[in-house]
């Protein structure tokens, strides 16, 4: 069977009953005019373009990837790739990869050798340290390196230049839901697995529009939806996403009133009888004052905030409150609007007080964005301590000095880790003068580009940045250091349902570009780092040893790697952590029988205020929590900070398209992608457009007190009220090359600087906007897709399609 | 003669000039924008606690006033300006850590005076202004703990550098 996947991402339909198994379909794509028999080499990897971990097998040609193909076997995809999957590896070849490292030489970048570059880096670092000490220095990095990359960069950070400043991008994507399952369990970790979805009777997906973010996840639960039984599902979300089309009752809130919503679902859950009281009592605290903190928020009380019907807000309760197996997941719609963490765990609450939790479809998925980012959370590359430890917890901080063989004291945890947006501010004021970036764009990914452009150029701070491509933040660093990418090096990386995959190297990385690990170490050995008897301070000199590294320090922890080896993963599917002795093949479902990691020793945060993000005392967690339960925490809804008057009419949300990951680096590099959504629009609702007179097509310039951006007007189903730009677009294929020439093109240049309290995370869908008509269409649609939640209202725009160029095999295996 | 007027008029007092000194934090602040945005909304809270105190001060002859005003108006637009021209100096840290400090003293006070007020609800039986007290006392706690937890994040680097 041969399918156009742009035109039709989910593919060919096989659909199942509850319970049953998810049928295989093996999908492939070779380059053009290959059969699988020219292939040379299959190599075991999965997916490093979105969150879902879809495993895959690189095929190899005469030393170049020629294509891909999904893994039969594994748990994640059973065999399926999602668009991005089957197209995106073409930017490994791309002829303007960096091969070399460059340095600024007279205000240009000039390519140089590995030895002049990294002396640039390690003299810089050296003198800061003398001058000013390990507050100079700052890392931020990325949600695509491998688990190995992650712990070797906080074992040279944390333990061995002693910086507080180390964050990945991770922040803009899963902040939150690390802080939600942090506040609720004490502890990160995803409670449900993928395979929830095989007998869950109700899905509620909370601002995840999980048809764009997680394609082949989505397959599934389309399979489910074409088979008996079908599962009944709700969703929030105030687009006209692929999920809300499909769902059977659709809330469309507008954007900040993510609590006051989640609010009136308590209250109706309560007030209906629908508690599952026993669990409650033997497995949460704070019930009492979640049902007191509801009481008031009636659906006719959040109907008028949210401007959403009362009697569907009912309709919601009543299907999540009878629900016999509930399956909730969440994703940005509420990790990047106004009172992120408190909603988050709102939907963590439900869960708890309807006892739905470590059984077969009864599960809570806080989503990830990035492919990786569950290792930043793991590893300390997002600033937290390696192995879920606790950084106000001194046993834990001497448990890890034990297995660094350093000092406790050179751990820095005196304050919670500098988040990113903290970061900036430091850099701003002048206080971090060298910041390594690793494997992300700040000057396109950030909110308010032109503040986030001002600091990253400015002299006094050093800027070295690590890549594949001369993104836009390349263009403004004083070193570039090219990095291998995914099939270039050896590494594992763990996706949102806590499955580990191994990652094997195919070909060769171009020119002299390196493995992001083999750089970490080359640092750590010129700086000469080492721990307390003089020893190198990172001991490995290869990916399976910082593998082995990352398993003593994991051991006993809730992400526990010690039943895990390279070679365990070679060959079948990925393994869900925790796998130790005692679970040799690994953890479908954490928290069975209401036991969770919650035990004030053991848990790895105290919590947090959610509305002024203060951490708790470790007394005051131990008080409230003594035998560690889960805890139900309430909030109160706090209106947003920017609100629509005259001048800015409009609610402005962000957000992704599923052709194009992140600032596009990788999949604008793939012809199929970019053909699919080449340029940025803005999307509007048909009456708003009606009443400003404005047509599909037309160009439009939409502004905030920020800045601006000329966009198409895409006349969709979107809510009315909002507005809606992707913010994959930046400058690298313009005249501009890292900011505009002319007209704003990122929709970063309109975003606020504000971030949740809670989880820090920057609130990207919490700003306002106004439109002007800049230039009539004149018939030309938007350059949007029309197979996702951008497809248009109006009738004769060309359906999105790929052509014979985007036509894969899928072998539907019974 | 009891003195619950003079307790209920000095919290009145105080609540309200914590509205005016978490406007003021937020105003000299703006380019520390979690600063700016927070102090705002925790403004909120002393602004329903005057309101409140307001309400049931009328039942003691009090006649105190249930708005605790906007701020500074053009001089708030001015510190903004002030503080986003001297956003790129090292300065304004040093000025943030004094600034939340005087904030957690004053919010301290106001705790005290809540605990001061639940007292003397308790001791004459009010339930009503008890409920208040419950009600907006750990409200004041949280900004104070606010201000202490953005010290300990923030002093570190202002201090060491």
């Amino acid at each position: 069977m041969r399918q156009d996947r742009i035109a039709d991402p989910w593919g060919r339909r096989t659909p199942y009953g509850p319970g049953e198994r998810w049928p295989v379909r093996v999908d492939t794509y070779l380059a053009d005019g290959l059969a699988p028999e020219d292939v040379e080499r299959w190599v075991q990897t999965a997916s490093i373009l979105h969150s879902n971990g879809d495993a895959l097998d690189i095929a190899v040609r005469d030393g170049r990837i020629a294509g891909v193909r999904g893994r039969a076997a594994d748990r994640v995809n059973h065999g399926r790739l999602g668009p991005k999957d089957l197209f995106g590896w073409q930017a490994n070849g791309s002829p303007d990869r960096l091969t070399r490292p460059l340095v600024r030489r007279d205000g240009r970048l000039v390519e140089t050798d590995w030895d002049t570059a990294m002396d640039a880096v390690v003299g810089r670092v050296r003198d800061l340290l003398d001058e000013q000490g390990p507050s100079a220095v700052g890392f931020y990095t990325t949600g695509q390196l491998f688990l190995e990359e992650y712990y070797t960069l906080g074992l040279i950070a944390h333990g061995g230049i002693g910086t507080n400043h180390v964050d990945g991008n991770t922040r803009l994507c899963t902040a939150t839901a690390a802080e939600a399952l942090k506040e609720s369990f004490a502890c990160d970790g995803q409670p449900g697995s993928y395979s929830d979805i095989d007998h869950a009777d109700v899905v509620a997906l909370y601002g995840h529009n999980m048809a764009e973010t997680q394609a082949v996840l989505w397959s599934r639960l389309l399979d489910r939806l074409a088979g008996p039984e079908p599962p009944a599902l709700v969703c929030v979300d105030p687009r006209d996403t692929p999920v809300a089309r499909a769902a059977t009752v659709h809330l469309a809130p507008l954007p900040g009133t993510n609590v006051m919503l989640m609010n009136a679902l308590i209250h109706e859950i309560i007030a209906a009888g629908w508690v599952d009281h026993d669990y409650v009592g033997a497995h949460a605290v704070g019930f009492a004052e979640l049902r007191e903190r509801t009481a008031g928020t009636t659906p006719e009380v959040a109907a008028r905030v949210c401007d959403v019907p009362a009697d569907e807000i009912r309709r919601a309760a009543r299907l999540i409150g009878t629900a016999r197996r509930l399956l909730s997941t969440v994703l940005q719609g509420f990790y990047q609007s106004h009172q992120a963490t408190a909603a988050a765990v709102q939907v963590n609450n439900i869960h708890i007080i309807r006892g739905m939790l470590g059984r077969p479809g009864c599960g809570v998925l806080q989503m990830n964005g990035q492919p990786t980012a569950e290792n930043t959370r793991e590893c300390g590359a997002d600033g937290d301590l390696p192995g879920f430890r606790n950084w106000a917890n001194d046993a834990h901080v001497a448990d890890l000095a034990r297995i660094w063989h350093i000092d406790p004291l050179r751990i820095p945890h005196y304050a919670p880790p500098t988040h990113l947006m903290q970061m900036m501010r430091y850099a701003e004021e002048g206080s971090i003068r060298f910041l390594w970036v690793n494997g992300t764009n700040p000057v396109v990914s950030l909110p308010e580009l032109r503040r986030v452009r001002g600091i990253l150029s400015q002299q006094r701070l050093f800027l070295v940045v690590q890549d594949i491509f001369l993104s836009e933040t390349a263009q403004l660093a004083d070193v570039v250091l090219p990095a291998a990418t995914w099939g270039e090096k050896t590494g594992t990386f763990t996706n949102a349902d806590r499955t580990v995959h191994l990652s094997e190297k195919a070909v060769e990385p171009p020119g002299e570009a390196r493995a992001d690990l083999d750089i970490y170490l080359d640092f750590a050995r010129r700086l000469d780092l080492r721990d307390k008897d003089g020893a190198p301070l990172v001991p490995w000199t290869d990916a399976e040893g910082a593998f082995e590294g990352w398993k003593e320090c994991s051991a006993g922890r809730p992400c526990d790697y010690s039943g895990l080896t390279y070679g365990k993963l070679r060959g079948g599917s990925g393994v869900q952590w925790p796998c130790d002795a005692d679970n040799p093949d690994g953890t479908e479902r954490i928290y069975a029988d209401g036991r969770f990691w919650s035990r004030p020793d053991y848990c790895e945060s105290y919590g947090r205020d959610l509305a002024t993000g203060a951490p708790l005392e470790p007394t005051e967690y131990r008080a409230m929590n003594p035998s560690g339960k889960a805890v139900l925490k309430a909030a109160a809804y706090q209106p947003p900070h920017e609100t629509p008057d005259s001048a800015y009419p409009f609610h402005l949300v962000t957000g992704r398209t599923l052709y194009h990951f992140h600032t596009r680096t990788k999949t604008a590099r793939a012809p199929q992608l970019q053909a699919a959504a080449p340029e940025v629009w803005v999307e509007m609702s048909g009456t708003d457009a009606a009443a400003r007179g404005l047509r599909e097509g037309d160009l439009l310039d939409v502004r905030t007190p920020r800045g601006s951006v000329q966009a198409r007007l895409r006349i969709c189903g979107i809510r009315p009220g909002v507005l809606f730009l992707p913010f994959h677009y930046g400058y690298w294929d313009t005249a501009g090359g890292h900011e505009p020439d002319g007209e704003g093109r990122a929709a970063n240049e309109l975003t606020v600087t504000d971030w949740d309290p809670a989880s820090k995370q920057p609130l990207f869908k919490a700003g306002v906007a106004t439109v002007a008509l800049a230039r009539a269409g004149e018939g030309a649609a938007a350059p949007a897709p029309t197979t996702t939640a951008s497809r248009p209202v109006v009738d004769g725009v060309t359906p999105t399609a790929g052509g014979p160029a985007a036509v894969v095999d899928e072998d539907v295996r019974s | 003669m009891t003195k619950i007027p003079l307790v209920i008029e000095e919290l009145h007092r105080s609540e309200t000039k914590l509205v005016h000194d978490l406007l003021r934090l937020s105003d000299r602040h703006k380019p520390d924008h979690d600063i700016h945005h927070l102090a705002r909304d925790l403004a909120g809270w002393s602004r329903d606690h005057v309101a409140e105190l307001s309400r049931v001060g009328r039942r003691f002859d009090l006649d105190l006033d249930a708005d605790a005003g906007d701020g500074d108006g053009v001089l708030s637009v001015l510190r903004q300006k002030g503080a986003d021209l001297l956003g790129r100096r090292p300065e304004p840290a040093l000025l943030l850590l004094a600034d939340l400090r005087h904030l957690y003293r004053d919010a301290s006070g106001v705790s005290l005076d809540w605990e001061l007020l639940a007292q003397a609800a308790q001791s004459t039986k009010d339930q009503e202004l008890l409920d208040v007290a419950e009600r907006c006392h750990p409200e004041t706690l949280r900004q104070a703990r606010w201000a202490n937890a953005m010290l300990k994040e923030l002093s570190a680097q202002a201090l060491v550098t």
